[in-house]
Protein backbone atom coordinates (compact mmCIF):
# COMPACT_ATOMS: atom_id res chain seq x y z
CA UNK A 1 0.00 0.00 0.00
CA UNK A 2 2.72 2.30 0.69
CA UNK A 3 4.85 1.76 -2.57
CA UNK A 4 1.44 1.97 -4.93
CA UNK A 5 1.25 6.08 -4.70
CA UNK A 6 4.99 6.02 -5.54
CA UNK A 7 5.01 4.01 -8.14
CA UNK A 8 1.78 5.97 -9.40
CA UNK A 9 4.06 8.89 -9.06
CA UNK A 10 6.71 7.40 -11.09
CA UNK A 11 4.58 6.59 -13.85
CA UNK A 12 2.79 10.32 -13.75
CA UNK A 13 6.46 11.63 -13.95
CA UNK A 14 7.23 9.25 -16.88
CA UNK A 15 4.21 10.00 -18.74
CA UNK A 16 4.51 13.85 -18.39
CA UNK A 17 8.53 13.46 -19.85
CA UNK A 18 6.93 11.25 -22.30
CA UNK A 19 4.47 13.71 -22.81
CA UNK A 20 7.15 16.59 -23.89
CA UNK A 21 9.53 14.26 -25.90
CA UNK A 22 6.16 13.10 -27.97
CA UNK A 23 5.87 17.21 -27.98
CA UNK A 24 9.43 17.64 -28.95
CA UNK A 25 9.17 15.15 -31.42
CA UNK A 26 6.02 16.44 -33.00
CA UNK A 27 7.83 19.65 -33.74
CA UNK A 28 8.84 20.84 -37.28
CA UNK A 29 12.68 20.33 -37.47
CA UNK A 30 13.27 24.11 -37.41
CA UNK A 31 11.58 24.84 -34.67
CA UNK A 32 13.61 22.26 -32.87
CA UNK A 33 17.10 22.95 -34.04
CA UNK A 34 15.98 27.16 -33.05
CA UNK A 35 15.03 25.89 -29.42
CA UNK A 36 18.64 26.55 -27.82
CA UNK A 37 18.73 30.07 -29.50
CA UNK A 38 15.27 30.78 -28.31
CA UNK A 39 16.17 29.88 -24.53
CA UNK A 40 19.28 32.11 -24.94
CA UNK A 41 18.02 34.80 -26.37
CA UNK A 42 14.71 34.41 -25.05
CA UNK A 43 16.45 34.70 -21.09
CA UNK A 44 19.67 36.61 -22.08
CA UNK A 45 18.26 39.05 -24.43
CA UNK A 46 14.50 39.41 -24.35
CA UNK A 47 14.13 39.35 -20.75
CA UNK A 48 16.43 41.73 -19.82
CA UNK A 49 14.96 44.24 -21.96
CA UNK A 50 11.33 43.75 -20.04
CA UNK A 51 13.19 43.92 -16.82
CA UNK A 52 14.44 47.37 -17.78
CA UNK A 53 10.86 48.14 -19.28
CA UNK A 54 9.40 47.53 -15.80
CA UNK A 55 12.36 49.00 -13.82
CA UNK A 56 11.18 52.54 -15.86
CA UNK A 57 7.93 52.95 -14.37
CA UNK A 58 9.11 52.01 -10.91
CA UNK A 59 9.49 55.42 -9.06
CA UNK A 60 12.99 57.28 -9.05
CA UNK A 61 15.84 56.21 -6.99
CA UNK A 62 14.14 52.61 -5.62
CA UNK A 63 14.06 48.81 -6.61
CA UNK A 64 10.74 48.93 -6.15
CA UNK A 65 9.28 47.22 -9.34
CA UNK A 66 5.79 46.19 -8.81
CA UNK A 67 2.61 47.98 -6.85
CA UNK A 68 3.83 51.75 -7.90
CA UNK A 69 3.89 53.07 -11.29
CA UNK A 70 5.53 56.43 -12.19
CA UNK A 71 6.09 58.28 -15.13
CA UNK A 72 8.35 60.68 -12.93
CA UNK A 73 11.32 58.85 -15.02
CA UNK A 74 10.45 60.05 -18.21
CA UNK A 75 9.38 62.75 -16.82
CA UNK A 76 13.17 63.60 -16.49
CA UNK A 77 14.58 62.42 -19.27
CA UNK A 78 12.62 65.25 -21.52
CA UNK A 79 12.57 67.75 -18.46
CA UNK A 80 14.59 70.37 -20.56
CA UNK A 81 16.49 71.16 -17.44
CA UNK A 82 18.09 68.34 -17.45
CA UNK A 83 21.38 67.06 -19.50
CA UNK A 84 19.86 63.82 -20.30
CA UNK A 85 18.35 64.64 -23.82
CA UNK A 86 21.46 66.40 -24.73
CA UNK A 87 23.02 62.83 -24.25
CA UNK A 88 20.85 61.72 -26.59
CA UNK A 89 21.30 64.29 -29.31
CA UNK A 90 24.88 63.98 -29.18
CA UNK A 91 24.74 60.54 -29.82
CA UNK A 92 22.23 60.33 -32.27
CA UNK A 93 24.47 63.00 -34.03
CA UNK A 94 27.82 60.83 -33.43
CA UNK A 95 25.99 57.98 -34.87
CA UNK A 96 24.34 59.47 -38.46
CA UNK A 97 27.59 61.34 -38.75
CA UNK A 98 29.68 57.83 -38.46
CA UNK A 99 27.23 56.70 -41.03
CA UNK A 100 27.61 58.79 -43.89
CA UNK A 101 30.60 59.87 -43.33
CA UNK A 102 31.81 55.53 -43.26
CA UNK A 103 29.23 55.01 -46.28
CA UNK A 104 31.76 57.64 -48.35
CA UNK A 105 34.73 56.03 -47.04
CA UNK A 106 33.90 52.47 -47.67
CA UNK A 107 32.27 52.75 -51.01
CA UNK A 108 35.73 52.80 -52.81
CA UNK A 109 36.94 49.92 -50.77
CA UNK A 110 34.09 47.52 -51.39
CA UNK A 111 34.06 48.38 -55.04
CA UNK A 112 37.83 47.36 -55.07
CA UNK A 113 37.13 44.06 -53.11
CA UNK A 114 34.75 42.93 -55.94
CA UNK A 115 36.23 44.33 -58.88
CA UNK A 116 39.87 45.78 -58.71
CA UNK A 117 42.07 44.00 -56.12
CA UNK A 118 41.04 39.96 -57.68
CA UNK A 119 43.45 37.38 -56.08
CA UNK A 120 44.38 39.64 -53.63
CA UNK A 121 40.60 40.28 -51.78
CA UNK A 122 40.57 38.04 -49.88
CA UNK A 123 43.98 39.34 -48.00
CA UNK A 124 42.55 42.97 -48.15
CA UNK A 125 39.24 41.48 -46.21
CA UNK A 126 41.18 39.96 -43.79
CA UNK A 127 43.46 42.85 -43.33
CA UNK A 128 40.29 44.59 -42.12
CA UNK A 129 38.65 42.00 -40.32
CA UNK A 130 41.06 41.74 -37.84
CA UNK A 131 40.59 44.75 -36.27
CA UNK A 132 37.31 43.76 -35.37
CA UNK A 133 39.62 41.11 -33.12
CA UNK A 134 41.56 43.80 -30.79
CA UNK A 135 39.34 45.10 -28.33
CA UNK A 136 38.16 48.97 -29.29
CA UNK A 137 39.70 50.25 -26.32
CA UNK A 138 43.14 49.21 -27.02
CA UNK A 139 43.08 50.71 -30.91
CA UNK A 140 41.64 54.31 -29.48
CA UNK A 141 44.41 53.93 -27.01
CA UNK A 142 47.05 53.92 -29.63
CA UNK A 143 45.45 57.02 -31.08
CA UNK A 144 46.00 58.54 -27.77
CA UNK A 145 49.33 57.46 -28.00
CA UNK A 146 49.41 59.43 -31.26
CA UNK A 147 48.07 62.44 -30.44
CA UNK A 148 49.16 62.92 -27.10
CA UNK A 149 51.54 65.24 -25.93
CA UNK A 150 55.17 64.46 -27.01
CA UNK A 151 53.14 61.42 -28.44
CA UNK A 152 54.03 60.16 -32.02
CA UNK A 153 52.00 63.22 -34.21
CA UNK A 154 53.78 65.79 -31.78
CA UNK A 155 56.85 64.26 -31.24
CA UNK A 156 57.59 63.82 -35.51
CA UNK A 157 56.46 67.65 -36.10
CA UNK A 158 58.57 68.64 -33.29
CA UNK A 159 61.83 66.97 -35.41
CA UNK A 160 61.31 68.94 -37.99
CA UNK A 161 61.14 71.83 -36.13
CA UNK A 162 57.68 71.97 -36.13
CA UNK A 163 55.60 73.88 -33.84
CA UNK A 164 54.42 70.60 -32.50
CA UNK A 165 50.79 68.96 -33.29
CA UNK A 166 47.45 70.61 -32.69
CA UNK A 167 45.68 69.49 -29.45
CA UNK A 168 43.25 67.68 -31.12
CA UNK A 169 42.02 65.18 -27.87
CA UNK A 170 39.07 65.84 -26.11
CA UNK A 171 37.20 67.31 -28.93
CA UNK A 172 34.12 65.94 -30.60
CA UNK A 173 35.74 65.84 -33.84
CA UNK A 174 37.87 63.31 -32.10
CA UNK A 175 35.49 61.55 -30.71
CA UNK A 176 33.37 61.55 -34.18
CA UNK A 177 37.06 60.04 -35.82
CA UNK A 178 37.27 57.47 -33.51
CA UNK A 179 33.94 56.07 -33.92
CA UNK A 180 34.80 56.17 -37.68
CA UNK A 181 37.35 54.02 -36.63
CA UNK A 182 36.12 51.58 -34.99
CA UNK A 183 32.97 51.14 -37.23
CA UNK A 184 34.91 51.00 -40.53
CA UNK A 185 34.08 46.81 -40.40
CA UNK A 186 30.60 47.29 -39.99
CA UNK A 187 29.85 49.02 -42.99
CA UNK A 188 32.83 47.55 -45.17
CA UNK A 189 31.60 44.19 -45.27
CA UNK A 190 27.44 44.45 -45.64
CA UNK A 191 28.79 46.97 -48.85
CA UNK A 192 30.83 44.23 -49.66
CA UNK A 193 28.50 41.48 -50.08
CA UNK A 194 25.35 43.86 -51.27
CA UNK A 195 28.15 45.25 -54.17
CA UNK A 196 28.19 41.10 -55.00
CA UNK A 197 24.73 41.03 -56.00
CA UNK A 198 25.13 43.29 -59.11
CA UNK A 199 26.09 41.08 -61.90
CA UNK A 200 28.61 42.31 -64.41
CA UNK A 201 25.97 41.26 -67.12
CA UNK A 202 23.73 43.83 -66.22
CA UNK A 203 26.35 47.05 -65.90
CA UNK A 204 27.80 46.08 -69.44
CA UNK A 205 24.18 46.04 -70.91
CA UNK A 206 23.87 49.11 -69.49
CA UNK A 207 27.19 50.48 -70.84
CA UNK A 208 25.96 49.00 -74.25
CA UNK A 209 23.33 50.86 -74.26
CA UNK A 210 25.18 53.93 -74.02
CA UNK A 211 24.87 54.28 -69.65
CA UNK A 212 28.19 56.86 -68.96
CA UNK A 213 29.62 55.77 -65.33
CA UNK A 214 27.54 57.96 -63.70
CA UNK A 215 23.99 56.38 -64.89
CA UNK A 216 25.23 53.13 -64.50
CA UNK A 217 25.99 53.81 -60.70
CA UNK A 218 23.11 55.42 -60.26
CA UNK A 219 20.36 53.43 -62.00
CA UNK A 220 21.68 50.21 -61.40
CA UNK A 221 24.70 49.47 -59.18
CA UNK A 222 22.83 51.73 -56.30
CA UNK A 223 19.76 50.07 -56.69
CA UNK A 224 20.88 46.22 -56.91
CA UNK A 225 23.73 47.12 -53.88
CA UNK A 226 21.07 48.77 -51.90
CA UNK A 227 20.37 45.93 -49.19
CA UNK A 228 23.92 45.61 -48.71
CA UNK A 229 24.33 49.47 -48.39
CA UNK A 230 21.22 49.46 -46.10
CA UNK A 231 22.69 47.24 -43.73
CA UNK A 232 25.94 48.27 -43.20
CA UNK A 233 24.45 51.99 -42.94
CA UNK A 234 21.92 50.50 -40.26
CA UNK A 235 24.62 48.65 -38.64
CA UNK A 236 27.30 51.48 -38.18
CA UNK A 237 24.65 53.84 -36.94
CA UNK A 238 22.67 52.03 -34.75
CA UNK A 239 25.73 50.69 -33.13
CA UNK A 240 26.91 54.69 -33.20
CA UNK A 241 24.13 55.31 -30.54
CA UNK A 242 25.51 53.24 -27.96
CA UNK A 243 29.06 53.74 -28.70
CA UNK A 244 31.00 54.82 -25.15
CA UNK A 245 34.32 53.94 -25.44
CA UNK A 246 35.25 56.94 -27.55
CA UNK A 247 33.92 59.57 -25.84
CA UNK A 248 35.60 58.24 -22.62
CA UNK A 249 38.83 57.64 -24.18
CA UNK A 250 40.05 60.48 -26.99
CA UNK A 251 37.16 61.79 -25.29
CA UNK A 252 38.53 62.63 -22.00
CA UNK A 253 34.95 62.83 -20.83
CA UNK A 254 34.41 66.33 -21.48
CA UNK A 255 30.70 64.98 -23.50
CA UNK A 256 28.70 62.67 -22.00
CA UNK A 257 27.05 60.41 -24.25
CA UNK A 258 23.82 58.32 -23.59
CA UNK A 259 25.31 55.30 -22.85
CA UNK A 260 27.64 56.55 -20.19
CA UNK A 261 24.82 58.77 -18.50
CA UNK A 262 22.93 54.97 -18.32
CA UNK A 263 25.99 53.69 -16.86
CA UNK A 264 26.72 56.50 -14.33
CA UNK A 265 22.58 55.80 -13.54
CA UNK A 266 23.35 52.18 -12.58
CA UNK A 267 26.53 52.48 -11.10
CA UNK A 268 27.48 55.44 -9.40
CA UNK A 269 23.90 57.00 -8.69
CA UNK A 270 22.33 53.71 -8.17
CA UNK A 271 19.31 55.47 -9.78
CA UNK A 272 18.09 51.97 -11.86
CA UNK A 273 14.47 53.74 -12.95
CA UNK A 274 15.86 56.62 -14.36
CA UNK A 275 18.92 54.34 -15.72
CA UNK A 276 16.69 51.67 -17.23
CA UNK A 277 14.07 54.77 -18.64
CA UNK A 278 17.06 56.11 -20.85
CA UNK A 279 17.57 52.58 -21.79
CA UNK A 280 14.14 51.94 -22.96
CA UNK A 281 14.47 55.49 -25.25
CA UNK A 282 17.50 53.88 -26.70
CA UNK A 283 16.06 50.45 -27.37
CA UNK A 284 12.89 51.72 -28.92
CA UNK A 285 15.14 53.76 -31.35
CA UNK A 286 16.42 50.89 -31.96
CA UNK A 287 14.51 48.55 -32.59
CA UNK A 288 12.01 50.33 -34.39
CA UNK A 289 14.36 51.21 -36.98
CA UNK A 290 16.12 47.77 -37.37
CA UNK A 291 12.67 45.79 -37.44
CA UNK A 292 11.62 48.86 -40.34
CA UNK A 293 14.46 47.71 -42.16
CA UNK A 294 14.59 44.18 -41.78
CA UNK A 295 11.24 43.72 -42.90
CA UNK A 296 12.11 44.85 -45.92
CA UNK A 297 15.35 42.98 -46.50
CA UNK A 298 15.16 39.82 -48.02
CA UNK A 299 17.59 37.86 -45.94
CA UNK A 300 17.98 34.38 -47.67
CA UNK A 301 18.73 36.52 -51.22
CA UNK A 302 21.79 38.65 -49.36
CA UNK A 303 23.07 35.99 -47.24
CA UNK A 304 23.03 33.03 -49.58
CA UNK A 305 22.15 34.13 -53.23
CA UNK A 306 20.36 31.37 -54.35
CA UNK B 1 36.21 43.24 -67.81
CA UNK B 2 39.24 42.99 -64.96
CA UNK B 3 42.17 43.03 -67.19
CA UNK B 4 42.45 46.78 -68.15
CA UNK B 5 43.82 48.82 -65.79
CA UNK B 6 41.62 52.08 -65.31
CA UNK B 7 42.61 55.20 -63.52
CA UNK B 8 39.91 54.47 -61.06
CA UNK B 9 41.14 51.49 -60.04
CA UNK B 10 44.76 52.74 -59.62
CA UNK B 11 43.08 55.48 -56.94
CA UNK B 12 40.74 52.73 -55.53
CA UNK B 13 44.32 50.98 -54.50
CA UNK B 14 45.85 54.28 -53.27
CA UNK B 15 42.39 54.72 -50.84
CA UNK B 16 42.62 51.45 -49.43
CA UNK B 17 46.13 51.09 -48.96
CA UNK B 18 45.53 54.54 -46.98
CA UNK B 19 42.84 53.75 -45.04
CA UNK B 20 44.48 50.09 -43.99
CA UNK B 21 47.34 52.17 -43.04
CA UNK B 22 45.39 54.25 -40.78
CA UNK B 23 43.65 51.24 -39.49
CA UNK B 24 47.38 49.83 -38.06
CA UNK B 25 48.81 53.21 -37.11
CA UNK B 26 47.50 52.92 -33.30
CA UNK B 27 48.58 49.08 -33.19
CA UNK B 28 52.32 50.20 -34.50
CA UNK B 29 51.77 53.49 -31.85
CA UNK B 30 51.36 51.13 -29.02
CA UNK B 31 53.53 48.53 -29.73
CA UNK B 32 56.03 51.52 -30.04
CA UNK B 33 54.98 52.69 -26.33
CA UNK B 34 55.28 48.89 -25.05
CA UNK B 35 59.01 48.78 -26.08
CA UNK B 36 60.43 52.59 -24.98
CA UNK B 37 62.47 52.81 -21.89
CA UNK B 38 60.71 55.83 -20.37
CA UNK B 39 57.44 55.57 -17.34
CA UNK B 40 55.41 58.02 -20.18
CA UNK B 41 56.01 57.83 -23.75
CA UNK B 42 57.57 60.40 -25.43
CA UNK B 43 58.53 60.05 -29.45
CA UNK B 44 60.64 59.59 -30.82
CA UNK B 45 61.70 56.99 -28.80
CA UNK B 46 65.08 57.49 -27.09
CA UNK B 47 65.97 54.17 -25.97
CA UNK B 48 64.32 50.95 -26.72
CA UNK B 49 63.84 48.07 -23.84
CA UNK B 50 61.55 44.97 -23.46
CA UNK B 51 61.51 45.45 -19.38
CA UNK B 52 58.40 45.85 -19.93
CA UNK B 53 57.12 42.99 -21.86
CA UNK B 54 59.21 40.64 -19.57
CA UNK B 55 57.29 42.59 -16.34
CA UNK B 56 54.21 41.56 -18.11
CA UNK B 57 55.35 38.40 -18.39
CA UNK B 58 56.11 37.63 -14.86
CA UNK B 59 53.18 39.48 -13.59
CA UNK B 60 50.64 37.37 -11.28
CA UNK B 61 48.07 39.41 -11.49
CA UNK B 62 48.53 39.68 -15.31
CA UNK B 63 48.77 35.83 -15.39
CA UNK B 64 45.26 35.37 -13.77
CA UNK B 65 43.68 38.31 -15.75
CA UNK B 66 45.06 36.34 -18.87
CA UNK B 67 43.58 33.15 -17.41
CA UNK B 68 40.10 34.64 -17.06
CA UNK B 69 40.18 35.99 -20.26
CA UNK B 70 41.45 31.92 -21.80
CA UNK B 71 38.53 30.58 -20.03
CA UNK B 72 35.83 32.64 -20.88
CA UNK B 73 36.65 32.44 -24.64
CA UNK B 74 37.13 28.81 -24.57
CA UNK B 75 33.33 28.36 -23.10
CA UNK B 76 32.41 30.91 -25.01
CA UNK B 77 33.73 29.09 -27.96
CA UNK B 78 32.01 25.59 -27.27
CA UNK B 79 29.00 26.83 -26.38
CA UNK B 80 28.21 29.44 -29.47
CA UNK B 81 29.26 26.52 -31.83
CA UNK B 82 27.15 24.12 -30.30
CA UNK B 83 24.19 26.19 -30.47
CA UNK B 84 24.71 27.81 -33.72
CA UNK B 85 24.98 24.68 -35.10
CA UNK B 86 21.14 23.84 -35.07
CA UNK B 87 20.40 27.57 -35.19
CA UNK B 88 22.10 27.81 -38.52
CA UNK B 89 20.01 24.80 -39.33
CA UNK B 90 16.81 26.60 -38.09
CA UNK B 91 18.25 29.53 -40.27
CA UNK B 92 18.79 28.49 -43.20
CA UNK B 93 18.17 24.73 -44.02
CA UNK B 94 14.50 24.24 -43.05
CA UNK B 95 11.07 25.92 -44.16
CA UNK B 96 9.27 26.03 -41.22
CA UNK B 97 6.63 28.67 -40.19
CA UNK B 98 8.56 30.52 -37.57
CA UNK B 99 11.68 31.06 -39.75
CA UNK B 100 11.17 34.47 -40.82
CA UNK B 101 10.69 35.66 -37.45
CA UNK B 102 13.36 33.75 -36.26
CA UNK B 103 15.86 35.23 -38.76
CA UNK B 104 14.78 38.71 -37.44
CA UNK B 105 15.19 37.83 -33.87
CA UNK B 106 19.07 36.33 -34.31
CA UNK B 107 19.25 39.55 -35.85
CA UNK B 108 18.28 41.90 -33.12
CA UNK B 109 21.60 41.37 -30.43
CA UNK B 110 24.15 41.84 -33.26
CA UNK B 111 22.24 45.50 -34.39
CA UNK B 112 22.08 46.81 -30.42
CA UNK B 113 24.72 48.35 -28.78
CA UNK B 114 26.90 46.71 -26.79
CA UNK B 115 26.97 48.64 -24.16
CA UNK B 116 23.26 49.24 -23.65
CA UNK B 117 23.04 45.34 -23.65
CA UNK B 118 25.69 45.07 -21.46
CA UNK B 119 24.14 47.57 -18.89
CA UNK B 120 20.82 45.57 -19.69
CA UNK B 121 22.22 42.51 -18.51
CA UNK B 122 23.77 44.37 -15.33
CA UNK B 123 19.95 44.70 -14.45
CA UNK B 124 18.65 42.05 -14.96
CA UNK B 125 21.59 39.85 -13.43
CA UNK B 126 20.90 41.91 -10.22
CA UNK B 127 17.11 41.68 -10.31
CA UNK B 128 17.69 38.02 -10.17
CA UNK B 129 20.18 38.21 -7.33
CA UNK B 130 22.24 36.38 -9.24
CA UNK B 131 25.85 38.12 -8.34
CA UNK B 132 28.19 39.53 -11.56
CA UNK B 133 31.35 37.15 -11.96
CA UNK B 134 32.91 35.67 -15.33
CA UNK B 135 29.98 33.35 -15.23
CA UNK B 136 27.49 36.13 -16.07
CA UNK B 137 29.61 37.54 -18.63
CA UNK B 138 30.05 34.16 -20.70
CA UNK B 139 25.96 34.63 -20.52
CA UNK B 140 26.61 37.86 -21.87
CA UNK B 141 29.18 37.15 -24.60
CA UNK B 142 26.58 34.27 -25.96
CA UNK B 143 23.64 37.11 -26.35
CA UNK B 144 25.89 38.62 -28.64
CA UNK B 145 28.42 36.19 -30.02
CA UNK B 146 25.89 33.35 -30.70
CA UNK B 147 24.14 35.15 -33.22
CA UNK B 148 27.03 36.38 -35.25
CA UNK B 149 27.98 32.65 -35.28
CA UNK B 150 24.64 31.65 -35.93
CA UNK B 151 25.31 33.71 -39.40
CA UNK B 152 28.50 33.11 -40.29
CA UNK B 153 27.73 28.99 -39.95
CA UNK B 154 24.33 29.68 -42.09
CA UNK B 155 26.10 31.05 -44.73
CA UNK B 156 27.71 27.90 -45.75
CA UNK B 157 24.52 25.94 -44.92
CA UNK B 158 23.09 28.25 -47.76
CA UNK B 159 25.62 26.77 -49.94
CA UNK B 160 24.48 23.19 -48.41
CA UNK B 161 22.35 20.62 -50.58
CA UNK B 162 19.68 18.93 -48.15
CA UNK B 163 19.30 16.61 -51.40
CA UNK B 164 22.25 15.19 -49.87
CA UNK B 165 20.91 14.13 -46.48
CA UNK B 166 17.64 12.43 -47.95
CA UNK B 167 19.63 10.21 -49.90
CA UNK B 168 21.54 8.98 -47.01
CA UNK B 169 18.15 8.79 -45.26
CA UNK B 170 16.97 6.73 -48.10
CA UNK B 171 19.71 4.53 -47.99
CA UNK B 172 18.90 3.52 -44.26
CA UNK B 173 21.17 6.46 -41.77
CA UNK B 174 19.90 6.60 -38.70
CA UNK B 175 19.63 10.34 -37.93
CA UNK B 176 22.63 10.62 -35.94
CA UNK B 177 24.34 8.63 -38.84
CA UNK B 178 23.47 11.58 -41.26
CA UNK B 179 24.38 14.40 -38.70
CA UNK B 180 28.10 12.38 -38.45
CA UNK B 181 28.73 11.53 -41.80
CA UNK B 182 27.05 13.90 -44.06
CA UNK B 183 25.91 17.27 -42.44
CA UNK B 184 28.69 17.96 -40.25
CA UNK B 185 31.72 17.08 -43.13
CA UNK B 186 29.80 19.25 -45.33
CA UNK B 187 29.48 22.21 -43.20
CA UNK B 188 32.42 22.28 -41.23
CA UNK B 189 34.37 24.67 -42.96
CA UNK B 190 31.46 27.31 -41.30
CA UNK B 191 31.68 25.74 -38.09
CA UNK B 192 35.20 26.11 -38.03
CA UNK B 193 35.25 29.46 -39.31
CA UNK B 194 32.09 30.27 -36.52
CA UNK B 195 34.38 28.85 -33.86
CA UNK B 196 36.92 31.29 -34.68
CA UNK B 197 35.02 34.33 -35.03
CA UNK B 198 33.34 33.17 -31.18
CA UNK B 199 37.43 32.97 -29.61
CA UNK B 200 38.49 36.21 -31.01
CA UNK B 201 34.91 38.31 -29.84
CA UNK B 202 34.96 36.70 -27.20
CA UNK B 203 38.78 37.20 -26.35
CA UNK B 204 38.62 41.09 -27.46
CA UNK B 205 35.13 41.84 -26.11
CA UNK B 206 35.14 45.25 -24.00
CA UNK B 207 31.65 46.43 -23.15
CA UNK B 208 29.68 43.27 -22.45
CA UNK B 209 32.65 41.89 -20.15
CA UNK B 210 32.86 45.34 -18.49
CA UNK B 211 29.69 45.53 -16.99
CA UNK B 212 28.61 41.80 -16.54
CA UNK B 213 31.83 40.17 -15.26
CA UNK B 214 31.72 41.79 -11.50
CA UNK B 215 35.35 41.86 -9.84
CA UNK B 216 36.72 39.66 -12.24
CA UNK B 217 38.68 41.13 -14.78
CA UNK B 218 39.71 40.19 -18.46
CA UNK B 219 41.89 41.73 -20.34
CA UNK B 220 40.43 44.33 -22.23
CA UNK B 221 38.56 45.59 -18.74
CA UNK B 222 41.78 45.47 -17.14
CA UNK B 223 43.94 47.17 -19.99
CA UNK B 224 40.95 49.93 -19.64
CA UNK B 225 40.68 50.48 -15.48
CA UNK B 226 44.85 51.25 -16.04
CA UNK B 227 44.32 53.68 -18.80
CA UNK B 228 41.64 55.65 -16.98
CA UNK B 229 44.00 55.53 -13.70
CA UNK B 230 47.27 54.37 -13.47
CA UNK B 231 48.71 54.19 -16.95
CA UNK B 232 52.46 51.99 -16.86
CA UNK B 233 54.07 50.89 -20.60
CA UNK B 234 52.53 47.49 -18.75
CA UNK B 235 49.23 48.81 -20.47
CA UNK B 236 50.70 48.86 -24.15
CA UNK B 237 52.58 45.90 -23.63
CA UNK B 238 49.58 43.74 -22.64
CA UNK B 239 47.35 45.39 -25.67
CA UNK B 240 50.11 44.46 -28.23
CA UNK B 241 50.63 41.01 -26.93
CA UNK B 242 46.64 40.41 -26.71
CA UNK B 243 46.84 41.79 -30.48
CA UNK B 244 49.67 39.32 -31.00
CA UNK B 245 47.55 36.21 -29.66
CA UNK B 246 45.01 37.06 -31.49
CA UNK B 247 46.71 37.41 -35.10
CA UNK B 248 48.41 34.13 -34.23
CA UNK B 249 45.15 32.39 -33.22
CA UNK B 250 43.53 33.80 -36.61
CA UNK B 251 46.54 32.57 -38.63
CA UNK B 252 46.77 28.78 -37.02
CA UNK B 253 43.32 28.72 -37.94
CA UNK B 254 43.31 29.89 -41.47
CA UNK B 255 46.24 27.61 -41.83
CA UNK B 256 44.50 24.61 -40.43
CA UNK B 257 41.67 25.62 -42.93
CA UNK B 258 43.64 25.75 -45.95
CA UNK B 259 45.25 22.40 -44.80
CA UNK B 260 41.92 20.24 -44.65
CA UNK B 261 40.40 21.82 -47.55
CA UNK B 262 43.13 20.89 -49.35
CA UNK B 263 43.22 17.32 -48.37
CA UNK B 264 39.58 17.03 -49.18
CA UNK B 265 39.77 18.08 -52.86
CA UNK B 266 42.70 15.35 -53.57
Amino acid sequence: MVTAPTSLEIQDEASARAGLLARFMRMSSGLRCSLPVLVLLGLGFIAPLIAIFAFSFAPPRTFNVFGTFSLANYATLFDPQNTVWMSFLWSVGFAFATAAILAAIAYPIAYGLNHVFGRWSSLVSILFVFPLFVSENVRLYGWVLFFIKSGVLDGTLKAMGGEGGPAVLYHSGTILGGMIYTYLPFMLFPMTLGLAMVPNDLVDAARDLGANRFQIWKEVELPLAMPGLLVGTLLTFVLGIGAVAEAKILGGQSIIVISHDIEIAFTYSQNWPLGSAMAVLVTIFVGTLTLLVLKRLDLDQLLGRR
Amino acid sequence: MESRTRPVDFLICIWTALVATLVYLPLICGALASLSKGRYFSFPVRAYTSDWWSRTFDSIEITMIVENSLIIAAIVTVASVLIAFFGALAFARYEWKGRSLFQRLVLLPIFFPQPVLGLALLLWFNALGIQTSWVTAIIAHLVWIVPVVTLVIAIQVYSFDPILEEAAYDLGCTRLQVLREVTLPLLWPGVWSGGLFAFLLSWSNFPLSLYTAGADSTIPKWLYSKMVAGYTPMVPALGTMSTLGAAAVMLLGAIVMFVLRQRRAT
